[in-house]
């Protein structure tokens, strides 16, 4: 009875937090503050058509490097906790039998699914998405191929040098702007060129298609992970 | 019918719908279905988002909350499952 008078209050001070936030809403005619700057002098001084683009990863790039690093970690943290002992290595897992129809449609679709995860990325600048969403389509590739085949062996070296390479070239890129431009992650020390092109916004497209290659990946390898902690019994 | 109203009664139909699920999520017995429940939610927030004018947002929720989290889910389930048995 307590408990759900209890609960009952909680849920009415929700409901009288919510009713004051909405009530006390106007929605605004016009940006305001760094909103404004960032919409005005954004195409002109980052050169990106996709502004969240241009935001992510040169404005607030310092935040996007966070981001990365966390994802880094939760990896680090799941390969660390799900390591399999040698024992439990070499046992292959025994299950139903893929279903015809899941291998026949991964081998069609999975080339599919990496070249539009890194279509993604690579055009990140000029279409909505990026190199987290690229990553996030290429690590679902991955995923079909492990459905696919449960026994399938990822390649443990090739995964650990992709994240490790693209992940120091985004911290020398992100300093050679000190050196080069204007700060730390400053896209224009390579030219802007035309507003609009594959080949344009200075460093943008290099910098999303590393970050795509290090979230695609890791998250590649936490599923591989989870994959792998089966065979534990 | 203008455009504008299309897109809320649209809004609000996807809306109810996720709300629905997540109540499916919370209150059905059967594990698995609850987190199949949760991966719909996830999917209708991604349409949401998509109305909302927010693509990139758009994307990353279809493809890591309705995919690669839902999987994550399915792993630990055939887990704690082995241990139950």
């Amino acid at each position: 009875m307590i408990k759900n008078s209890l609960i009952a209050l909680v849920l009415a001070s929700f409901v009288f937090m919510f009713y004051h936030l909405y009530m006390s809403y106007e929605p605004k005619t016009e940006l305001s503050g760094i909103a404004a700057h960032y919409a005005e002098h954004g195409a002109a001084e980052v050169g990106a058509a996709n502004l969240v683009t241009a935001v992510v990863v040169t404005y607030r790039g310092f935040d996007t490097m966070g981001e990365v690093t966390i994802l880094f970690l939760t990896a680090s943290i799941i390969s660390f906790f799900l390591k399999l002992s040698k024992k439990d290595e070499d046992k292959v897992i025994v299950h139903r039998g893929t279903s015809e129809l899941l291998v026949t449609a991964s081998q069609i679709l999975i080339p599919i699914i990496f070249l539009f995860g890194v279509y993604v990325f690579i055009n990140g600048h000029l279409t909505p998405g990026g190199g987290f969403q690229g990553g996030a389509i290429i690590a679902s590739g991955v995923v079909l191929s492990i459905m696919a085949n449960p026994n399938r062996e990822i390649n443990h070296h090739a995964i650990l040098w992709i994240e490790s390479i693209s992940g120091i070239f985004f911290v020398i890129i992100g300093i050679l702007g000190i050196f080069l431009a204007g700060g730390f992650l400053d896209n224009r020390f390579i030219s802007l060129g035309e507003f609009g092109d594959l080949f344009s916004a200075g460093a943008i497209p290099i910098i999303y298609s590393l970050i795509g290659l290090k979230v695609g990946a890791e998250i590649s390898n936490i599923l591989n992970r989870y994959q792998k902690s089966q065979k534990e019994s | 019918m203008n455009n504008e109203l299309i897109y809320v009664i649209l809004a609000i139909g996807v809306g109810g719908l996720a709300i629905i699920m997540g109540i499916i999520a919370i209150l059905n017995e059967k594990l698995s279905v609850s987190v199949i429940a949760g991966g719909v939610v996830s999917l209708f927030a991604s349409i949401l988002f998509l109305l909302m004018a927010a693509p990139d947002v758009a994307m990353t929720e279809a493809a890591i909350g309705s995919g690669l989290s839902t999987l994550i889910f399915f792993y630990v389930l055939n887990k704690i499952k082995k241990y139950n048995d």
